[in-house]
């Protein structure tokens, strides 16, 4: 079976100015939603309410788990604790609440020394009792049983190092990648690499942003995954360019470009459909859980196999690269000595 | 020239004994149990074991096992709420000082398995749930701390500016400070408002000659302490409970005052506890080399700026200077180590920026001078008074070492004249505990349920078998004999991925699953790879053998190259030293490993093994 044509021709660099042009406008309007309407960040990375609930008999966490989505908590975590008559139920915050929290009233008056601890986030207790008070009303419209033990805030669950660490992470990806392209390749190819990286995880972030889902921790690891797939895509078609470099004779960039990019076709759609089909899973079938890892990943997959094409090969042939610079240079290379 | 020499043939064979070996624990579910270790000075001995099975046969409390398990001891029972109750039980019935009672859950892997180190995966917080601790932060101490600092700096001020007869002292209100006059007293509290203006500073009662004044540390102050005492010590608990290589725990603030701790099964949950309620504390003093303290405890004459400590080994009496040098929380990290020049064993210390300039500005002017370390413990004690439960602790104040300072240093030192090596790694254990903010008590135990629906669980789960199993049949309908191949290498990818994941006790959560599901899906690009190259190779015109040949090799080049910078990229991930990222990238790039092998050994070895002998016309790619 083979669903693509042996020995397409498509001229893709033919397209290369507008490509790189739409490319350019998609980065820029990422960036701009990303710091515009900003990625609903979730309990992971911000903390939010923490209330033990007891009942007088036993009770099933997805019951309890229902009711709360019927009074309109729709990403509670719900928890047993010791027993199944005892809830841990965390809440994000909601929108309203968690500016009130972060801003204290104005009319407070600094003196009162109480009033200023009071409001001082994150503990912002009235916010808090509210939400305690509205869990308690949405879980008593099921089971009257139910009393509410303690009511908390909570802290994220990622600390603040994870944005220190991460901007170190990134660099270290960024640099490694590039170090090592530089090496097995030459730096035009790090270079483009590494743009292509920026051009995918920024368009990624920025659709998901749109979507107006919840971003957490799976959501992190996603975007990081689509990094790895993407340089992935990338490097495979690289190699079919050093490749045929190295193989011609006339050495015509651009038709060398649309021939390497044309021969790993059919292998670029057959890995994105492999692994659109295991991630898309986890999006259609996968539940709450994992529907934003898989979301991420597929939107990741469809930029990071179409910027392969009109992004990072384009760019390659603006940096100029030519035969000369591919060639091996050094004697022990096992393909310089298999050539007659 | 598709076939191989024997050893990779075995090979083979051995990685798939081994991946199946060591995955197959994961088949095992676990138990409720209740664990029980001992502290320093008692064992857990078979007279334990019959003392704690007579405790649950008379309060019938129903258990599966009581198992003597190297220095603990595992009593294994039916089911969550058993657990509690046995827990309670045990908890009162033996001496509580010299025991540690704790939830956990206890693996089911037979005895053969675990004797070659073969461990189911911990699942994580998500999937099943853990030991729940809450901790509560002892305020009061932070106040107490603070108005210590403020003595001693008001007392320092008042020789600064050579106000005499005059004295600094902790009070009922707050500090207060006692001067000769009305004048000294106005002139005081000018000085020490400007240098203090966190500070409230007020007159106090004026009897005959001593007119007072009572410094207060600002409430603003102490709100803003006892919040950075709690994100101090939530860094701590979660560098403490790293180190004990319990990976995807959460650690939180909840309130204003207390701390929630949850770690996923493990193995050990006495030592989790020991380790997280090692509430010490400790100080950097300064030796009073002026006075013998032999004298100074015989004669009762301490020196108004000195305390009277006691040696932890002899309790022979030290003199030490009241200010204190640098404070336990900011040490980043103590080590036992033997010293590089004389072999000696020492204890590597390192402090944090703050520790290190205030070290290296008392060091630039005491070399040749001696410098103890403070351990100052808690015992906390619960009592029932008048039906309600009261919390009190006792505080144990010993020197742990005194010893003379060498030389100018700042962030990192070593304190040598230890007795053996046994010794300098108590004393950084000792150090290490002692690096909390304030201290803090567990005030609650409990087994938590996972964070995810039993429902979202099945969800997930059948997600990842769909999603797998699409792939697979894909794969094989696409590539035909190729595709089958290297199905058999995706599905021993797994059970290697999962082999290796339960060697290096990695936990399973469903971030990590994705991951898995993920890496195969990936991993089978290795060997479309291949395919596509076989195919090319034939159409080009090359004979069935070196299609294959030519695939393999020129496909591997490429392989190499996607792999390693996709390998960079998952090394940097793990660098982000956070739990559930850190989990996924550990999956990501033991995942990419194994791929390489399984994907382009294997299935090449697989292929040698069907055509070896045969000559082939076509091939069904």
């Amino acid at each position: 079976m083979e669903l693509f044509k042996a020995n397409t021709n498509i001229d893709f660099m033919a397209v290369r100015k507008p490509a790189l042009a739409i490319s350019l406008i998609l980065m820029v309007l990422s960036v701009a939603i990303i710091f515009v309407r900003g990625l609903d960040y979730g309990l992971d990375f911000q903390g939010g309410a923490m209330i033990e609930v007891a009942y007088e008999t036993p009770a099933d966490d997805s019951a309890v788990r229902a009711s709360l989505e019927k009074g309109g908590f729709h990403q509670a975590v719900v928890q047993s604790l010791g027993s199944s008559r005892e809830y841990a139920i965390r809440i994000k915050p909601q929108q309203g609440e968690a500016q009130a929290a972060a801003m204290p009233p104005a009319d407070a008056k600094p003196a009162d020394d109480k009033a200023a601890a009071e409001a001082a986030p994150p503990a912002d207790h009235a916010a808090n009792n509210k939400i305690a008070d509205e869990v308690l009303k949405a879980l008593k419209a099921d089971r009257a049983d139910v009393v509410v033990k303690r009511s908390e805030f909570v802290g994220p669950q990622v600390g603040e190092e994870l944005r220190s660490d991460g901007l170190v992470a990134v660099l270290f990806v960024i640099i490694g990648i590039m170090v090592y392209l530089w090496m097995r390749f030459e730096w035009r190819f790090a270079v483009s690499a590494v743009a292509s990286e920026i051009h995918d995880t920024l368009l990624t972030v920025g659709v998901f942003a749109l979507t107006g889902r919840e971003f957490d921790l799976p959501a992190l690891a996603a975007v990081l995954s689509v990094v790895g797939y993407s340089i992935n895509d990338k490097v495979v078609v690289f190699d079919r360019v050093r490749e045929i470099f190295r193989s011609s004779r006339k050495g015509e960039p651009y038709e060398i470009l649309n021939r390497s990019i044309n021969s790993t076709m059919s292998r670029t759609i057959m890995t994105g459909l492999t692994t659109s089909l295991a991630v898309g899973t986890l999006f259609f079938v996968g539940g709450p859980a994992l529907e934003n890892f898989g979301l991420i990943m597929l939107i990741g997959i469809f930029i990071g196999t179409l910027s392969s094409i009109f992004f990072a090969n384009p760019i390659l042939l603006w940096l100029g690269v030519s035969k000369q610079d591919l060639m091996p240079q050094t004697k022990e290379d096992p393909e310089l000595a298999r050539m007659p | 020239m598709n076939e191989f020499p024997r050893w990779k043939y075995a090979l083979v064979v051995l990685a798939l004994l081994f991946g199946f070996l060591y995955a197959l624990p994961n088949m095992y579910p676990k138990q409720p149990a209740v664990q029980i270790s001992a502290n320093r000075g008692f064992t857990v001995d078979g007279a334990l074991k019959e003392k704690v099975q007579g405790i649950l046969e008379t309060q019938k409390i129903a258990f599966t096992a009581v198992e003597l398990e190297g220095d603990r001891l595992l009593v294994r029972v039916p089911d969550l709420e058993t657990q509690t109750k046995a827990s309670d039980a045990v908890k009162t019935g033996i001496d509580s000082a010299g025991y540690v009672v704790a939830l956990n859950l206890a693996s089911t892997v037979p005895g053969w398995l675990t004797s070659i180190g073969a461990h189911g995966m911990a699942w994580g917080l998500d999937l099943q749930g853990g030991v729940h601790f809450l901790m509560e932060v002892d305020q009061k101490s932070v106040v107490d701390k603070q108005e210590q600092h403020y003595t001693d700096e008001l007392r320092s001020l008042l020789r600064e500016n050579k106000i005499g007869n005059s004295r600094a002292e902790r009070g009922a209100q707050g500090v207060v400070v006692t001067l000769r006059s009305a004048e000294d007293r106005t002139k005081f509290a000018g000085i020490a408002g400007k240098a203090f203006p966190e500070l409230i500073i007020t007159e106090g009662a004026t009897t005959g000659d001593a007119f007072a004044l009572v410094a207060k540390v600002r409430p603003e102050k102490l709100k803003e302490l006892a919040l950075n005492t709690i994100r101090q010590n939530v860094g701590t608990l979660r560098n403490r409970i790293n180190a004990l290589g319990v990976a995807e725990p959460i650690i939180q603030q909840q309130g204003d005052t207390r701390i929630v701790v949850e770690l996923p099964g493990l193995q050990d949950t006495a030592a989790a506890k020991k380790v997280l309620g090692a509430t010490a504390t400790l100080e950097y003093r300064a030796v009073d080399m002026t006075n013998d303290p032999a004298t100074a405890e015989r004669t009762g004459n301490i020196p108004p700026d000195s305390r009277l400590y006691r040696m932890r080994e002899d309790g022979r009496p030290v003199l030490l200077k009241k200010k204190v040098i640098v404070s336990g929380d900011e040490l980043v990290d103590a080590s036992a180590q033997p010293d590089q020049r004389t072999g000696t064993p020492a204890v590597h210390v390192t402090l944090n920026a703050n520790g290190g300039k205030k070290m290296l500005d008392f060091t630039m002017n005491n070399v040749g001078k001696n410098m103890a370390v403070v351990y100052i413990e808690r015992i906390p004690e619960v009592k029932i008074v008048d039906g309600k439960e009261v919390r009190t602790a006792t505080v144990k104040e010993e020197v742990v070492s005194n010893a003379v300072i060498q030389g100018v240093f700042s962030k990192q030192f070593q304190t040598t004249g230890l007795g053996s090596m046994k010794e300098a790694s108590e004393t950084a254990l000792f150090l290490r505990a002692g690096s909390l903010a304030a201290p803090v008590d567990i005030v609650e135990e409990r087994v938590i349920g996972p964070s995810l629906g039993q429902d979202n669980i099945a969800k997930g789960l059948l997600s990842v078998v769909i999603g797998v199993t699409l792939v697979v049949l894909f794969v094989g309908l696409y590539y035909k004999l190729f595709g089958l191949i290297a199905d058999v290498a995706l599905l021993l990818n797994l059970v290697l991925l999962v082999a290796i994941l339960s060697l290096v006790q990695a936990t399973l959560t469903l971030p990590a699953i994705a991951g898995i599901v993920l890496t195969l899906g990936m991993a089978i690009d290795a060997n479309v790879l291949i395919c596509e190259r076989i195919r090319e190779e034939s159409r080009n015109g090359s004979t069935p053998m070196a299609s294959i040949k030519g695939g393999y090799e020129k496909a591997w080049a490429t392989i190499l190259d996607a792999n390693v910078t996709h390998l960079i990229a998952a090394f940097g991930l793990m660098a982000f030293g956070s739990g559930p990222i850190r989990g996924f990238a550990i999956t990501l790039a033991i995942g990419i490993i194994t791929s390489m092998f399984t994907s382009v050994t294997v299935t090449h070895v697989l292929v040698g093994l069907i055509f070896g002998g045969r000559r082939v016309k076509t091939l069904s790619v």
